[in-house]
């Protein structure tokens, strides 16, 4: 083949994704696409109620149901585990962690928990099987809710803990409450922000194949293989490096995937014990409640600030809902939030407390934003109470506390790299016209219609790009954040890109490949980026919270470095010249002064591969890997607003215009970064206007399906308004995290807009989601 | 079993089917057409839609017996002599698609809007593919590539 060697820059074009030739022609490896030969099926019966005790399991019809290989209770597999399915953040000394097996034994405690398995010769068949198995239970007290469950007196999820708190969790510097007591102004707001289910389309699935000596094949839905892989060893005792782990093409995880599940731990243990392959397909009902949940958290946030609107002090006291366990990383996920409460403000003092509390539900964890999207709700919609509570127009008291000037060190003691808070909101307020919008609403509110609109903000940062490794050991994060690249030159020039990322629709291979052929001056269908197989990606720490290129793709640009210095010592020793005196660009040596003494790149890799004439001691071959631990967090801002028409007779309210700014540092892909932002902030308004996890008292699902919990389609939404503002990150290419930025921005934005579209009403909130019922009891409130 | 004799991406195929086998599992496990994905059990989500006799339907809504003597077209069948079908292009150009997994589905429902002559504006597009969910992309790109293929902005 040849290898073409290239002065184009890669880097800051839309190149069209190398991903979707396969995608779109249905040619895809999701794991309910694959199937071995004997493959068996696996279905799971699962407790119907929120907490109860099980008195008995019985499962001889099952096992002689047509078609049925096996069928097990939790006790009969309660040798399977060598450890309980792992959490990875015990956020403090003296966190309560309960145990937590793929099937429980005694006792259920949350609808959707497992009780018993069977496997049998066909998806159908297995189902039809699991119909047939018995379960007593004896329902215990339940409790739901995060608030009620601290509560005296609230039935314990864990008996044996003795409470319902999993955690306490502080950061205050040292004159907060001074802070407060010597503020012109105090404003204290209360806020719910409900669970939220994932809903990523394609729902989690497995295959799993163990040879008889323990090897073991795991084919999984999941966005973290690498950390799939450590985690089986803690749950089956068997060794990780007979461990393959392999995430094919994944549907979406949006962190819902970012996770270690009982139906992967049974797959494997059941496939060593049937010596069968063993294969699982999550249906939907069975996804909203077997697959984590995000949210669940009640916020009282105050902000202390003097008469010309300088923000003196911030205090978050929230309560955070873990569900019934702690998944992988459910009691960290509020931590992700915890500096994120003066956002894009200079704020000097800052206090945030908030518990982990047990309930009997579905476990909560990481969910697109993670932390971020709840701190930056309750900052921005009580930016806008204070806005009003001084008289101040809201987005002056914004560019008062703005940072703006970079680096700068909170008071909550993280760093931030880089930024331009004024400039998004420049920007934003350019595309917006807001002139217009308000003149439309003066004249809507004079005219008395029934349909009004308002305009909300939302100016925000996070941080992401998880993470510098020190500072995930300091706050109890049990593994390191950093990723690893490989680059490897075959023979005759073509690039292999080994990624420890796991992109799950994020499309790593078009965009790493943009970063290495600029690089190594190489076209970028020269590069094929591998990802998402443990035995060919040997080292990484997959994809989630927004870390893929500002972690992995900083690791790829070591890689090329080490790669291109390999390569300059052979050109330099072939044609006899110093290091110094050769110089690298598109894609080949040259001698300085001597142009035509060159060697590209690609030549160089032959010579590396015949290993001819190599420099002494010089191992063959051009292939290098670099592991890369960032020194901070990747930190993304920016500047949103929501346009809404809201119909004050039923409460309907529709997104009219959504506009966003962003700065997600240096741009790799401009078209992937839409993309990304667009898919974001959909998340955002979905969880502003319609999506809402609800649970009756007891614990009792009520959204069970995707009828009652409504994923916005198409039809709910406007098209988007976005830009950029570029501000270089503090890293080699300049890059931030993106994927998350949206969910983060979007939700306070909306409902600020539904607010400001009801002000002259006199209304201040509207819980989220703002459904139409929701919005006219707001209006019907304060009219009466 | 019954049997049934249908058309798939222009092929005849006879099957012997149970009664209760759903179009999307006769297609995806008989037919190894894995193309066409399951999103959801309540007709929900239209990742399973495919063409029957030239219309959008979401195949987990019908069961395989229900199609004899009915032309079907997956995803698989949309290219012609490897050439990508125009919105399938449209797709790739417009990034609208990411994890790929609603993309099938939402081609085909996007085919059948196209043809049926109802893809007059943007609002008629989004109405039009209301029956099909995507949770990467917030639908803008798509919206755009089917608003190219069908000439309306």
């Amino acid at each position: 083949m040849a290898v073409t060697e290239t002065t184009e820059a890669f880097v800051g074009t839309s190149v069209k994704r190398k991903e979707d030739a396969a995608l779109l022609r249905g040619q895809t490896t999701f794991v309910d696409n694959l199937t071995l030969p004997g493959t068996v099926f696996m279905a799971l019966v699962r407790s119907p109620y929120p907490h109860a005790r099980i008195t008995r399991v019985n499962v001889e019809a099952a096992r002689k149901a047509e078609g049925v290989v096996a069928a097990f209770s939790g006790a009969e597999l309660v040798e399977e585990w060598k450890g309980g399915l792992p959490c990875a953040w015990p956020v403090t000394e003296d966190i309560k962690t309960p145990a937590h097996f793929p099937l429980v034994v005694e006792e259920a405690r949350y609808q959707g928990d497992g009780v018993a398995v069977v496997i049998a010769e066909s998806r159908a068949l297995a189902k039809d099987a699991a119909e047939l198995i018995e379960v007593e239970y004896e329902p215990l007290p339940s409790v739901a809710d995060v608030e009620k469950a601290l509560e005296d007196g609230a039935p314990l999820v864990h008996s044996e803990l003795g409470t319902n708190e999993c955690y306490v969790w502080k950061l205050e510097t040292d004159d907060v409450q001074a802070a407060i007591d010597a503020a012109d102004v105090v404003v204290t707001r209360r806020y719910f922000q409900p669970r939220l289910i994932p809903n990523a389309i394609e729902p989690r699935g497995v295959l799993a194949q163990v040879g008889p000596t323990d090897e073991v094949t795991l084919w999984s839905a999941t966005q973290v293989p690498h950390i799939l892989r450590f985690a089986l060893q803690l749950v089956l005792g068997i060794p990780e490096s007979k461990i393959r782990v392999i995430a094919p093409d994944v549907g979406g995880g949006f962190g819902s995937k970012l996770n270690v599940y009982a139906e992967e731990a049974l797959a494997v243990a059941l496939a060593k014990r049937l010596g069968r392959p063993v294969k699982w397909t999550e249906e939907r009902a069975e996804n909203y409640v077997a697959t984590i949940h995000g949210r669940d958290v009640v916020h009282e946030l105050t902000f202390a600030a003097t008469k010309d609107g300088t923000i003196t002090a911030v205090k978050s006291d929230a309560k955070c809902a873990m569900g019934a366990y702690l998944q992988l990383v459910t009691p960290g996920i509020p931590l992700l939030g915890a500096w994120l409460y003066s956002g894009p403000y200079a704020i000097p003092n800052y206090s945030v407390t908030f518990p982990g509390v047990f309930t009997n539900t579905t476990p909560t964890d990481a969910y697109r934003g993670a932390g971020r999207p709840e701190a930056t709700y309750v900052l921005e919609r009580t930016i806008d109470a204070l806005a009003a509570e001084l008289d101040i127009d809201r987005v002056e008291l914004r560019r008062k506390n703005f940072v703006s000037e970079f680096p700068y060190t909170m008071s909550s003691g993280l760093t931030i790299d880089s930024g331009d808070y004024h400039g998004s909101l420049d920007r934003l307020l350019e595309l917006l016209d807001l002139d217009a919008i308000q003149a439309d609403q003066a004249e809507r509110r004079a005219r008395g219609d029934a349909k009004q609109v308002g305009v909300g903000f939302s100016t925000y940062n996070e941080m992401c790009g998880l993470a510098p490794s020190r500072i995930l050991g300091a706050i109890r994060y049990a593994v390191g954040g950093w990723d690893a690249a490989t680059i490897r030159f075959q023979p005759l020039g073509s690039v292999q890109v080994v990624t420890g990322t796991s992109p799950h629709g994020q499309s790593h291979e078009t965009t790493w490949a943009q970063i290495v052929a600029d690089q190594l001056g190489v076209d970028v269908d020269d590069v094929e980026v591998l990802h998402g197989d443990t035995a060919v990606s040997q080292q990484g720490m997959d994809t989630y919270g927004s870390r893929s290129l500002a972690v992995g793709g900083i690791a790829l640009y070591h890689a090329s470095q080490k790669v291109i210095a390999k390569a300059r010592r052979i050109v330099a020793h072939q044609l006899e010249v110093a290091e110094d005196d050769l110089e690298f660009a598109d894609g080949a040596f040259s001698v300085r002064g001597s142009p035509d003494r060159s060697m590209g790149i690609a030549a160089v890799a032959f010579q590396a591969h015949a290993a001819h004439n190599l420099p002494d001691g010089m191992e063959p071959g051009l292939e290098e890997t670099a592991v890369y631990d960032p020194p901070n967090f990747s930190w993304p801002g920016g500047a949103h607003a929501a346009v809404v028409e809201v119909d004050t007779e039923t409460g309907d309210t529709r997104l009219i215009r959504y506009v966003a700014v962003d700065d997600v540092g240096s741009p790799v892909n401009p078209q992937i970064i839409d993309g990304q932002v667009h898919g974001g902030i959909t998340q955002g308004i979905a969880a502003a206007l319609y999506e809402e996890g609800a649970y009756d008292e007891e614990g009792n699902l009520l959204t069970t399906t995707m009828t009652t919990y409504l994923v916005p389609s198409a039809a709910e939404l406007p098209s988007y308004e976005t830009d950029r503002v570029e501000t270089r990150a503090d890293n080699p290419l300049g890059v931030k995290g993106v994927g998350e930025t949206g969910t983060i921005a979007a939700a306070p934005a909306v409902i600020n807009a539904v607010v400001d579209a009801l002000s002259h009403l006199g209304v201040t909130d509207v819980q989220m989601p703002a459904t139409p019922e929701r919005v006219w009891r707001a209006i019907e409130e304060v009219r009466s | 079993m019954r049997h049934i004799a249908l058309t798939v991406n222009g092929t005849r195929r006879e099957l012997a089917l149970e009664p209760r086998e759903l179009l999307v599992y006769v297609l995806r496990e008989r037919l190894g057409l894995i193309g066409t994905t399951v999103g959801c059990d309540t007709s929900s989500c239209g990742a399973c839609t495919v063409l029957l006799n030239g219309e959008a339907v979401k195949s987990c809504t019908m069961l395989g017996v229900q199609a004899d003597e009915m032309a079907i077209t997956t995803i698989e069948g949309l290219a012609t002599n490897g050439e990508l079908h125009a919105l399938q292009q449209a797709f790739h150009d417009h990034h609208a698609l990411q994890c790929g997994y609603c993309t099938p589905g939402m081609v085909l429902a996007a085919v059948s809007l196209i043809e049926s002559g109802e893809a007059t504006d943007e609002a008629a597009i989004r109405e039009g593919l209301e029956g099909n969910l995507c949770r990467c992309t917030g639908y803008h790109n798509i919206v755009a590539a089917v608003a190219d293929v069908a000439g309306v902005s």
